[in-house]
């Protein structure tokens, strides 16, 4: 490598003056077909607080498991104007809550499909680079066959799966710290 | 099956630590246990695609967003945004904030006593050209106090937000002044390891981009994670 990255910083306490202006808490327009979901939850620091000042994104794929990305050259179809991306601040209790679709099934390691998944990046002041983490749908008989799920020792596996609440809502939550500590991803 | 785009690992001395005590804030929100390392997938090679429809005309220019001009100092701030192989990263989302010249935020946790500068709010966006530069103007923004530690104080600095080409390459990184006597005072710039990587973050005075009788400029690269020339066959 030629040149030496630049270093991650924290977004610090004044995030919202620069990135409110893409909050995105409607990830799939009417037009987009599949399963509609709402996801909520709260980001919790290590003291059980919620985190008022947090943000996460989210990137997925659309219901046919098609990213809206150049690279991925799989022959599905995309519908126009899904773009996939989510961006949603915490608010004063940390809670967070969006609505999208339940995406398909995106290839894995070897070509074998992964089970359907919301990829998420959490950043906060008080946190020098983001974490990036998965949220995985409950009762998805694929869970038990993901790939990467099964890199996740067993007893952790539940803190990467939503629990549903009621019909079309779920809730999942990013605990910093603790017992039931989130699994975060390095790739 | 085609090929997948494969990301390089950064350094870890070019990257902060989560746990990192000087910055007290990092106590109760950096995650105890290891990350979970696994194989790069799709879902992390591809990310969200920004496009000319997103911005406004005066999106790149924070002292043209209202009707007067802003107090301070106009600058200047443009450079490119590259990989680690010294490749531009071309039509990439770059999104900035920053405090005014008094070194405040028009935010309701900032209560700082300096005044909130009506002309000015302090947020920009961009996208690079085909070669991977982009430009800014802007105000110079102030030093100001926080309460990490006693007598705290920020260096002078513009946050910048990236996306690079996929979600594993996403940056958001701070921009700081040449010659400022707070860097090394400072838990954010020190939580860089190593010196050359913590210089990265250190914009250059660039007297070729200054405007005569108009403004200063300084130059700022910004380097994402790499990755191979080649696409590798999938693992």
């Amino acid at each position: 490598m030629k040149l030496v990255a630049s270093g991650s910083q924290t977004v610090g306490p004044y995030l919202h003056i620069g990135l409110t202006w893409l909050n995105r808490d409607r990830i799939a327009g009417p037009g987009v077909k599949g399963e509609r979901v709402v996801v909520r939850g709260r980001v919790l620091d290590g003291g059980g607080k919620g985190v008022s000042d947090a943000l996460i994104e989210i990137w997925q794929a659309n219901a046919a498991g098609k990213y809206a990305h150049p690279e991925d050259r799989q022959e599905k179809t995309l519908e126009r104007g899904f773009r996939g991306f989510g961006r949603i601040p915490t608010d004063a209790q940390g809670r967070f809550r969006f609505s999208t679709v339940k995406p398909g099934r995106v290839p894995g390691p070897g070509g074998r499909p992964q089970a359907p998944h919301l990829n998420v990046t959490v950043f906060m002041r008080g946190l020098l680079k983001q974490l990036s983490t998965r949220i995985y749908f409950p009762e998805d008989p694929a869970n038990r066959e993901d790939a990467i799920l099964k890199r996740v020792p067993a007893e952790r596996r539940a803190t990467l799966i939503a629990q549903r609440k009621s019909r079309g809502v779920l809730e999942w939550n990013v605990v910093l710290q603790g017992r039931n500590e989130t699994v975060f991803f390095g790739f | 099956m085609k090929a997948l785009p494969h990301y390089h690992n950064l350094r870890p001395s070019t990257q902060p630590a989560y746990d990192f005590p000087f910055y007290a804030s990092t106590a109760k929100r950096h995650p105890t246990r290891p990350l979970v390392v696994v194989p790069q997938t799709l879902s992390e090679v591809t990310g969200p695609v920004f496009g000319y429809d997103d911005l406004k005309a005066t999106d790149n220019d924070l002292t043209r967003q209202h009707k007067g001009e802003p107090l301070g100092e106009r600058i200047l701030v443009g450079g490119r945004v590259l990989d680690e192989g010294g490749r531009p990263v071309p039509h990439t989302l770059v999104e900035i904030w920053q405090a005014n010249a008094a070194g405040r935020y028009p935010h309701k946790s900032d209560q700082h006593d300096a005044p909130i500068d009506p002309n000015f709010s302090g947020a920009g966006r961009t996208l690079t050209d085909a070669q991977g530069r982009y430009q800014f103007v802007t105000i110079r923004p102030g030093e100001y106090p926080w309460r990490n530690h006693y007598n705290a104080w920020r260096p002078a600095h513009i946050h910048f937000s990236l996306f690079g080409r996929a979600f594993l390459t996403r940056l958001v990184t701070q921009m700081y002044f040449p010659g400022d006597p707070l860097l090394e005072l400072d838990p954010m710039y020190m939580s860089i390891p190593d010196e050359h990587a913590r210089r990265r973050l250190v914009s250059q005075f660039d007297l070729g981009h200054t405007v005569p009788e108009h403004a200063l400029a300084y130059r700022f690269d910004i380097v994402l994670r790499g990755r191979d020339a080649t696409p590798r066959e999938r693992a």
